[in-house]
C-alpha cells in the first residue's frame, strides 16, 4: 500500500490505473488514493486539543478510537470558510515508515467524484519555488480537461504532525 | 505414537525459570543459616522438575548438569552433608549457570560450555570428597551389574497424556548398554477401530546385555515416569538370554515410525512465540459466572423489546433490568481486569539475590525485609516497574546504608535494613523502599544542584523540594562513580518510567534515620476514576486520585505574588492557582475567580489549585491513547469517550504542573526582558 501512492508519480506500466477520490478545496479539485479512504462523514463537533496549531481542529471518536481532524484549508494556509452542508470529513489511513498505521481525518469543502486515472496521466508538478506547499503533491492529473492535484497523504499528514512538534519546542 | 513436544517448550521454560527463582530464594535462606528441611526439599523438588523436564525435551546438557546439583542436594536432604557457605555459594552459582543455559536454549544460541564445565567441576569437587569415601561399595555394585539387567517396563495407558514418550525412554536405555534386546507385549492392544491414539497399550521387556551400569542409573531413566508405570528391574540371569532374541527385528521397526513422524511435524511447525499469562482458575470461573448473569439479564431485557404495550409497571421493570445490567457490566469489567493482575512478588523475588550479591561487593551488612508480596498489580505495570525498583534498591544499598564501621559509630546496629513493601491505598498501589541509613544529605544535594546549574544560589526551598532535586536529569551526588549508581542517569529515568505508567515517585528523608522512596501506581492502566470538569464549552477529566478537595473561592484568600502569579491560602498553606483556560487557551465562561471553583490537586508532592468553571460529576472512564493516531500532548495523559459519544481529554496533573511552571518561567523572562 505504501508504495502505490509514491508510484503514482513514476508510471511504469501503461495499463496501470489508479482510482482517485477527489474533493474540492477553495475551488481546486484534489485527489487521494481511494484505497486509503476509510470513510466519509459530515462535519460534526470536535473536541479541541490545547496548544496545537489552528489547523488541527481537534479529535473525534470513530468507533472507539480517538482520531485527529485536520482542516485542509488552514493546513494549506487558504482562506477560512464557514463549515456548511457540503463540508465533509474524509477519514484516511496514513502509513508511516517505522510506525503503525494511523487514522486521521481531513476537513474539505466537498467531495467530488471517483475517477479511474491511468498512472501515466499523472504528471509531475512544476516547481513553484518555496511559496507553495508542493511537497505534499504527488503530481497533477488531467481528467475531462480538468486539473486534479494528486496528494501524497502520507507525507502531508506526517509533516503536519512534525510542524506541531517544531512549534511546541520553540 | 508421539505428541509434538515443541508446543510444551514455552511452558517448560516458564516453569523452569520459576523453579530457578524458587531455588534461588531457598538457597538465600539457607545462606542465612536457617537450615530447614522443608526448604531443602523445596529446592530439591525444583531441581528435580527441571532435570526431568529437560530430559523429556531432550535438553541433555541441562539434565546432566542438574543431575549433579541434584545429587548434592539429595545429600543435604538426607543429612549426609553439612549445609556450609561454600556449598550454598556453589549451588547459587550453578543456578546462574542453569539459567544461562536455559536462556541459551530458548533463544537458540550457544551454551557457554566453559562456564558449565567449570561449574560442573566445582560441584563434582564437592561431591568428590564423598565419592572417595564411598568408593568401594560403588565398585562392588558395578561388578554386580556387569552381566546386565532385565527391565520390565509396563506403562499405564495414560502415560502419553502426561507428555512422556516411551520411545524416548527406550532410546535412553539404549544409550546405557552396548547391546539391548527389546521384547514388546502387544497383548492388550485393541483392534484398530477401538484404538485410542493417545493411549499406550504396550509393555516392554528390555535386556541390557553386558551393561556396566548400576540399578540406580536405570531407575534414573524412569524417574520422570515413576508414577505412570510398573517398573521391575532384575539382574540378568544367564539362561533368559536367547528367549527374547527373535522379536528384536519387529520391535525396531515400530520404534522408528513414530520418530519419523515427530520430526516431520516439527519441521512443519513454525515457531509461535506468544506472551502468555497464567490465570488462576477461580478467576476464570468467576468470569464465566458473570457472563452467565449477563446473558440472563440480556434475555430479560430483550423481552421488553418484543412486548407490544408499555405501561408503568413494565417501565419500572425495565428500569430494574437496566440497573441490574449496569451492575453486571461493572462486575464483569472488574473481573476481566483482575485477570491481568499478578502478585507483586514476581517483581520482588529478584531482590534477595540482588541484595545478597551487592552487599558482598560493597562490604556492607544488609538485611532485606519484604512485606505485601501478594499485593496484585496489572501485568503491564508489573513488567515495567521492575527496572525502576532495581534502581531504587541499588541506590538505597549504595548511597543509603552506611558501612558497618560507620553504623557502629553512629550507634546503630551493624546490619542495615532495607524494607521493601507494597500495599493498597485508595485506588492506588503503593510500593515503598525504606532504608535505615544515613538519610539524604540536604546540603550536599543543594550544592551539587547549584554546581550543575539546576538551581540558583538564592533560591529558597523546602527540605522536600531539595530532596526532590535528585530526580532531576543530570544529577548525581555519588563521590565515586561505581558500576551500580552514580552516573546521574538514574533517578530521572526512574521518575520518567514511573510517570509513563501514570504513577508518581517521591522521597522523604530524615538525617541519621534513613530515607523512604514511595512509588504510587494506578491499579490498572486501562480504567480511571475521573472527575469531569467544565471550562468554557470544553469538558476535561481530572483523575479523582489526585484530587484533594474542591472549594468555592473566597476572594480574601487570594494573594498575588509579584503581579502575575496567584496563590490561594488554604489552611495556612499557599497553593498556586492555575487558570486552566490560560494554559490551554480556552474561552472560559468567566475569568473572575470567585464565580468558578478551585480543584486542589496534588502530584509528586506538589499541590496546585486548578480554576474551573464547573464540576460536572464523576465516572469511570476508559483511557484511550492520543498517541495511537496522533502524538503526545503536554499536560494530557490521554482521552476517553463519554456516554454521548464525544471525546473528553484527561489531564495529566504532573504534566500540567510542569506546563504551569514553564509558563511562569517564560513570564519572568519577559518581565526581565522588559525591565532591561
Amino acid at each position: 500500500m505504501s508504495e502505490t501512492a509514491e508510484d503514482l508519480g513514476q508510471p511504469e506500466s501503461e495499463k496501470e490505473f489508479k482510482e482517485l477520490l477527489t474533493f474540492f478545496l477553495a475551488g481546486e479539485e484534489y485527489g487521494v488514493d481511494i484505497l486509503r479512504v476509510q470513510e466519509i462523514k459530515g462535519w460534526d463537533s470536535v473536541t479541541n486539543i490545547p496548544n496545537t496549531p489552528e489547523y488541527i481542529r481537534g479529535v473525534i471518536n470513530i468507533r472507539g478510537s480517538i482520531v485527529p481532524i485536520i482542516d485542509m484549508r488552514l493546513r494549506f494556509t487558504l482562506e477560512k470558510k464557514e463549515y456548511d452542508a457540503t463540508t465533509v470529513v474524509i477519514i484516511l489511513n496514513v502509513v508511516s515508515k517505522g510506525n503503525a498505521d494511523r487514522v486521521m481525518g481531513v476537513v474539505v469543502d466537498a467531495v467530488s467524484d471517483v475517477y479511474n486515472v491511468p498512472v501515466n496521466d499523472v504528471k509531475a508538478s512544476p516547481d513553484f519555488g518555496t511559496a507553495v506547499d508542493t511537497e505534499f503533491v504527488t503530481g497533477l492529473a488531467t481528467i475531462d480537461g480538468k486539473m486534479i492535484i494528486v496528494l501524497n497523504i502520507d507525507h502531508m499528514l506526517n509533516a503536519a504532525e512534525l510542524a506541531v512538534v517544531d512549534q511546541m519546542s520553540e | 505414537m508421539s505428541i509434538d513436544l515443541e508446543q510444551f517448550h514455552e511452558t517448560f521454560f516458564e516453569e523452569s525459570f520459576e523453579g530457578l527463582d524458587i531455588m534461588e530464594s531457598g538457597l538465600l535462606e539457607l545462606e542465612h543459616g536457617e537450615v530447614d528441611l522443608e526448604n531443602i526439599n523445596t529446592i530439591f523438588r525444583s531441581a528435580h522438575s527441571i532435570k526431568g523436564g529437560s530430559g523429556t525435551f531432550g535438553f541433555t546438557a541441562v539434565a546432566e548438569f542438574t543431575h549433579d546439583m541434584e545429587t548434592l542436594l539429595d545429600q543435604m536432604r538426607n543429612g549426609e552433608r553439612q549445609v556450609t557457605v561454600p556449598v550454598v555459594e556453589t549451588l547459587l552459582g550453578s543456578v546462574d549457570v542453569l539459567r544461562s543455559m536455559l536462556n541459551a536454549i530458548r533463544d537458540g544460541s550457544e551454551i557457554d560450555v566453559n562456564n558449565v564445565s567449570q561449574m560442573t567441576a566445582s560441584i563434582k569437587g564437592i561431591l568428590g570428597v564423598e565419592d572417595a569415601a564411598s568408593g568401594t561399595p560403588e565398585v562392588e555394585k558395578l561388578s554386580q551389574a556387569a552381566k546386565g539387567w532385565v527391565v520390565h517396563f509396563r506403562p499405564y495407558v495414560d502415560i502419553l497424556k502426561t507428555g512422556n514418550d516411551s520411545v524416548r525412554l527406550l532410546r535412553e536405555l539404549n544409550s546405557l548398554a552396548d547391546q539391548i534386546e527389546v521384547t514388546v507385549d502387544n497383548e492388550s492392544l485393541p483392534p484398530l477401530t477401538e484404538l485410542e491414539p493417545e493411549e499406550c497399550y504396550q509393555s516392554w521387556s528390555i535386556k541390557l546385555i553386558d551393561a556396566e551400569v548400576s540399578e540406580d542409573e536405570i531407575r534414573e531413566v524412569f524417574a520422570w515416569v515413576d508414577d505412570e508405570c510398573d517398573l521391575k528391574i532384575e539382574a540378568m540371569v544367564e539362561d533368559s538370554r536367547d528367549s527374547a532374541a527373535g522379536s528384536l527385528g519387529e520391535d525396531q521397526s515400530e520404534e522408528k515410525n513414530p520418530e519419523k513422524r515427530s520430526t516431520e511435524k516439527r519441521a512443519s511447525k513454525s515457531s509461535t512465540e506468544s506472551s502468555s499469562i497464567r490465570v488462576n482458575i477461580s478467576k476464570v470461573d468467576e468470569l464465566i459466572n458473570m457472563v452467565g448473569e449477563l446473558v440472563i439479564t440480556q434475555s430479560m431485557l430483550s423481552r421488553f423489546g418484543e412486548s407490544e404495550d408499555f405501561n408503568d409497571s413494565t417501565i419500572e421493570r425495565l428500569k430494574d433490568g437496566l440497573a441490574q445490567l449496569e451492575g453486571h457490566t461493572r462486575e464483569l469489567q472488574e473481573s476481566v481486569m483482575r485477570i491481568r493482575m499478578m502478585p507483586i512478588s514476581f517483581a520482588f523475588q529478584r531482590f534477595p539475590r540482588l541484595v545478597y550479591d551487592l552487599s558482598a561487593s560493597f562490604d556492607k551488612k544488609i538485611e532485606l525485609v519484604m512485606t505485601g508480596e501478594t499485593t496484585e498489580l496489572d501485568k503491564t505495570v508489573l513488567e515495567k516497574i521492575g527496572d525502576p525498583l532495581v534502581h531504587l534498591v541499588r541506590n538505597s544499598l549504595d548511597h543509603g546504608i552506611e558501612s558497618p564501621a560507620e553504623r557502629v559509630k553512629a550507634g546503630k546496629p551493624e546490619t542495615g535494613v532495607i524494607n521493601l513493601s507494597a500495599y493498597h491505598q485508595g485506588g492506588n498501589i503503593v510500593i515503598q523502599i525504606k532504608d535505615d541509613g544515613a538519610g539524604l544529605n540536604k546540603n550536599k544535594i543543594f550544592t551539587k544542584a547549584k554546581e550543575k546549574g539546576l538551581v540558583t544560589s538564592d533560591e529558597r526551598m523546602t527540605d522536600d523540594q531539595i530532596y526532590d532535586l535528585i530526580f532531576r536529569p543530570g544529577f548525581s551526588t555519588a563521590d565515586v562513580v561505581s558500576d551500580i549508581s552514580g552516573r546521574g542517569v538514574g533517578m530521572d529515568v526512574v521518575r520518567r518510567n514511573i510517570r509513563e505508567l501514570g504513577g508518581a515517585v517521591e522521597v522523604k528523608s530524615t538525617p541519621g534515620e534513613g530515607s523512604v522512596f514511595t512509588i504510587r501506581l494506578p491499579l490498572t492502566l486501562a480504567i480511571l476514576d475521573g472527575q469531569l470538569v467544565g471550562i468554557g464549552d470544553e469538558t476535561y477529566i481530572l483523575p479523582v486520585i489526585s484530587i484533594i478537595e474542591s472549594l468555592q473561592v473566597k476572594s480574601e484568600n487570594i494573594n498575588a505574588v509579584a503581579g502575575n502569579a496567584e496563590v490561594y491560602r488554604l489552611r495556612e498553606e499557599y497553593i498556586p492557582i492555575v487558570r486552566l483556560y490560560q494554559i490551554f487557551d480556552i474561552k472560559p465562561v468567566s475569568t473572575e475567580l470567585d464565580s468558578g471553583l478551585l480543584v486542589v490537586v496534588e502530584a509528586e508532592g506538589k499541590k496546585i489549585a486548578i480554576y474551573v468553571d464547573d464540576l460536572l460529576g464523576q465516572q469511570q472512564v476508559v483511557i484511550k491513547s492520543l498517541e495511537t493516531n496522533f502524538r503526545k500532548i503536554e499536560g494530557l495523559s490521554g482521552a476517553t469517550i463519554l456516554g454521548d459519544g464525544t471525546v473528553a481529554l484527561i489531564i495529566d496533573i504532573a504534566g500540567l504542573i510542569d506546563l504551569y511552571q514553564k509558563d511562569m518561567a517564560s513570564n519572568v523572562v519577559s518581565i526581565k526582558g522588559a525591565a532591561a
